[in-house]
């Protein structure tokens, strides 16, 4: 039988994007292989974190909502402690009203979403300009 | 009639506080998750140390102070809030 699991990670601040790219890909994998449907993933991107975790100010976070049989979260617990490019996670299991409140979620960002769609062309181009500023 | 049957008169009249009611915001708005992911909202919950008020001060029922104890906890791990601080607002 499958559950409903959601999770968010906090990854290094030191990464670059293809390496938290790669993390993220890894994690999934492991939901995936062992039989699990991902719903839904969310980037929330570099984030300030409220107190100094493992010396780091920062971190990548990055949610993942998924049905998963209870035997796989074991395994993806490990695979998190195993990877010590990930600070901190939280895997919950979504009851009901969790449920409810998470697709609520999702349709409100499927729907800020499309809005950014249309201005996307102008937001990525500021993204740009500040990664070549810092490099 | 009323003087003299001793009944104590104020050169100030004595200010009657009207309480308003607690209640408790998530029965009023029908919320019936409590979400971990928004620090912003767990904030209203916290005093200025981070520490989780009290119902007696929020007038949170017990059923959704022990679904936000959990949430505001959820929070703190994800370093989403701090577990202690000085001027949190």
């Amino acid at each position: 039988m499958l559950n409903n699991y959601e999770a968010v990670f906090i990854m290094t601040p030191v990464l670059s994007d293809q390496q938290t790219k790669e993390t993220v890909d890894k994690m999934k994998s492991v939901l995936t292989d062992g039989g699990a449907e991902i719903v839904h993933e969310e980037n929330w991107g570099l984030k300030k974190l409220a107190y100094p975790v493992q010396h780091k100010n920062s971190g990548f976070y990055y949610l993942l909502q998924f049905k998963a049989d209870p035997a796989l979260i074991s395994k993806f617990e490990v695979a998190m402690k195993r990877d010590e490019k990930v600070l901190r996670w939280l895997t919950v299991s979504l009851d009901k009203h969790a449920l409810e409140y998470a697709q609520k979620r999702i349709a409100k960002r499927n729907g800020q979403q499309a809005a950014a769609q249309e201005a996307e062309p102008a937001q990525e181009n500021t993204v740009e300009t500040v990664e070549n500023k810092e490099n | 009639m009323a003087e003299q049957q001793g009944e104590i008169r104020f050169l100030t009249p004595p200010t009657v506080e009207v309480k308003q009611k607690k209640y408790c915001r998530f029965k009023k708005n029908g919320i019936k998750y409590i979400d971990y992911k928004d620090p912003e909202f767990l904030k209203k919950f916290l005093n200025e140390q981070g520490k989780i008020l009290p119902r007696r001060i929020t007038g949170t029922s017990l059923k959704f102070q022990r679904k936000l104890s959990v949430a505001i906890k959820r929070a703190r791990h994800l370093a989403l809030l701090p577990y202690v601080t000085d001027l949190l607002k």
